[in-house]
């Protein structure tokens, strides 16, 4: 294949995977919005007045970046995870596997469509989260790049667990029994000040708690932790993700017997 | 001599032992039409399998028009349009979206796509039905999609994996002659089929496959003369209630007004009907009480060591 030819495959898998999540925007684009709204109204509006600061800043106004980025990381994972895994249960995988494309084509692709899903859902909860306090920005190009990598790393993730998935069920183990308690333990809603050191330590080794307060920097300029040790987190994991998941496109027992 | 398909010593043993492919050597030439049969389980997927890259080669070497699968898969796939047994494409997508997809997928720009899509469409009678869901198609609409989806990127290597299963009749014969066209416009097709009469009716050429290991790989007329005794079936014009003793040599009454005789190879049917115009019997119609090819499959397929030449 020629690099026309590559940029043609990558951009119908791309525009496809777009088209697919538009086309059901009830299930994939209002869910994150109406969520986030009643997180905004119980624990921004109702119970954050009670709370009073954290970090020195309102606690609505702290709460908002990590549920941007706690929609992110789902929203990027599910797109890739339901996405492929559907193509693989419905067995449509196979009309791009017995195409020349090369694999890395295919794993870009997929990517790129959970980074726009990701993205897209950010900029929903950003515009809802908009009705409840005026947003600051302390530096774009933190948030910008934390938002791309987070979701990239977390569509590598939906990826490989669309890979190893054998049921339905499995595609929503991760989620429910992984996800949700590193996201909700990843300051999302709370300083890890608040925790014993026994516990700030048992959070660090928590990769989300990075994603989360590197992207909290970009809106406030407060961090738990170093930044550039946030960057570099989320790059070697992303690193790693993607050697796994180009080695399973080539050899996974789920995709080629 | 270019060969569409060559196999050498090609194996396969699944994750669970099981040997599918146990070193199949298959030559396919340029422009034939090739059946490739096998009961269930013969392994003739697996093969389709490792050709398309779905199924990894446990060892043997596969060439596609001179192109290793080793060397370059790409350029090999490239080659090769696939029509699968089982329905594979997005029921929630329109036949015009998978089949555009699947130009991209072989890097083919927009306008192109939309060009062939039409045009493929239109000589498979689904060109009305381009916009509708094609969860929604039947299931002749559905073969024919996939085999529309084959073809969009041209491919010299066609292999259809049983095209026409549950298909109605009047739908399977307008495949055959599709199938005929493009097959000699130069597409070479690769056949698989449970309708023996299917691949004696459109293949030049045959592979016979059985538990793993190519029995059979010649033309389908050197497969036929190997046939050594046909049964043909007579209707009778009027009903007999037994056989003239002339006839018990060559002939049984299977009803009253049907007769069976056996042919063996070298013999012909003149001196059956000398016997029966003697007799007074005349004859209505006549007909192979099985498919020839079906009756050398299923000896092929029984006893493949004693069977091969």
């Amino acid at each position: 294949m020629n690099p026309i030819a590559m940029l043609i495959a990558f951009m119908t898998i791309v525009i496809k995977e777009i088209t697919r999540f538009t086309r059901i925007w009830q299930q994939t684009l209002v869910p994150p919005a109406i969520s986030t709204l009643l997180y905004f109204v119980i624990f921004g509006n109702l119970i954050g007045p009670r709370i009073g600061q954290m970090d020195g800043f309102d606690y609505m106004d702290f709460l908002v970046p990590g549920l941007i980025l706690m929609s992110v990381i789902t929203a990027s994972y599910q797109n890739v995870v339901s996405s492929f895994f559907g193509a693989k249960w419905g067995k449509s995988i196979e009309e791009i596997l017995v195409s020349p494309t090369p694999n890395l084509i295919i794993l870009l692709a997929y990517i790129c469509g959970g980074v726009a899903r990701g993205v897209l859902v950010g900029l929903i909860v950003t515009s809802v989260s908009l009705l409840f306090t005026d947003l600051s920005i302390f530096n774009g190009w933190v948030l910008a790049s934390v938002v791309v990598l987070t979701a990239i790393l977390f569509s590598l993730g939906g990826f490989i667990n669309a890979v190893f998935a054998k049921t339905f069920d499995d595609v929503s183990i991760v989620p429910t029994f992984v996800l949700l308690p590193l996201t909700y333990l990843g300051g999302v809603f709370y300083s890890i000040t608040l925790l014993g050191d026994f516990w700030q330590q048992v959070s660090k080794a928590n990769p989300i708690l990075y994603m989360i307060n590197a992207f909290r920097y970009g809106f406030l300029g407060i961090t738990d932790v170093s930044i550039f040790f946030s960057y570099g987190m989320i790059i070697t994991f992303i690193m790693v993700f993607f050697a796994i998941s180009l080695y399973l496109l080539s050899h996974s027992k789920g995709l080629r017997a | 001599m270019t060969f569409a398909l060559k196999t050498t010593n090609l194996s396969k043993t699944y994750g669970n032992q099981i040997e599918a492919l146990k070193g199949v050597d298959l030559n396919v030439e340029e422009g034939d039409f090739f059946a490739l049969l096998g009961p269930n389980g013969a392994g003739k997927s697996t093969v389709i399998g490792i050709l398309t890259s779905l199924v990894l080669k446990t060892a043997g070497e596969v060439e596609i028009f001179g192109v290793s699968i080793d060397h370059n898969f790409k350029k090999a796939k490239s080659f090769i349009g696939v029509v699968p047994q089982e329905f594979n494409f997005n029921i929630f997508e329109t036949p015009l979206q998978i089949i555009c997809n699947q130009a991209g997928y072989y890097g083919i720009d927009r306008r192109t796509a939309l060009q062939r899509s039409e045009k493929y469409l239109q000589l498979l009678g689904l060109w009305d039905k381009r916009n509708d869901i094609a969860g929604h198609l039947s299931g002749g609409m559905k073969r024919r999609l996939m085999i529309a989806r084959a073809l969009i990127h041209e491919p010299r290597l066609l292999i259809l994996d049983e095209p026409t299963a549950g298909v109605d009749i009047e739908i399977r014969r307008s495949m055959w002659e599709f199938l005929k066209n493009i097959n000699s416009a130069g597409t070479t097709i690769i056949l698989t089929t449970h309708y023996l009469e299917e691949a004696e009716h459109l293949c030049r050429n045959i592979g016979i496959i059985n538990n793993g290991a190519l029995v059979e790989n010649t033309s389908m007329r050197a497969l036929l003369r190997q046939l050594n005794l046909e049964t043909f079936v007579l209707d009778l014009e009027t009903g007999l209630d037994e056989l003239p003793a002339a006839l018990h040599s060559i002939a049984r009454l299977v009803d009253r007004s049907t007769l069976e005789v056996d042919i063996k190879r070298g013999e012909t049917l003149n001196e059956v009907y000398d016997a029966l115009s003697a007799a007074s019997i005349h004859v209505t119609s006549m007909r192979n009480k099985s498919n020839r090819l079906e009756q050398l499959f299923v000896d092929l397929t029984r006893n493949p060591r004693e069977a091969s030449p």
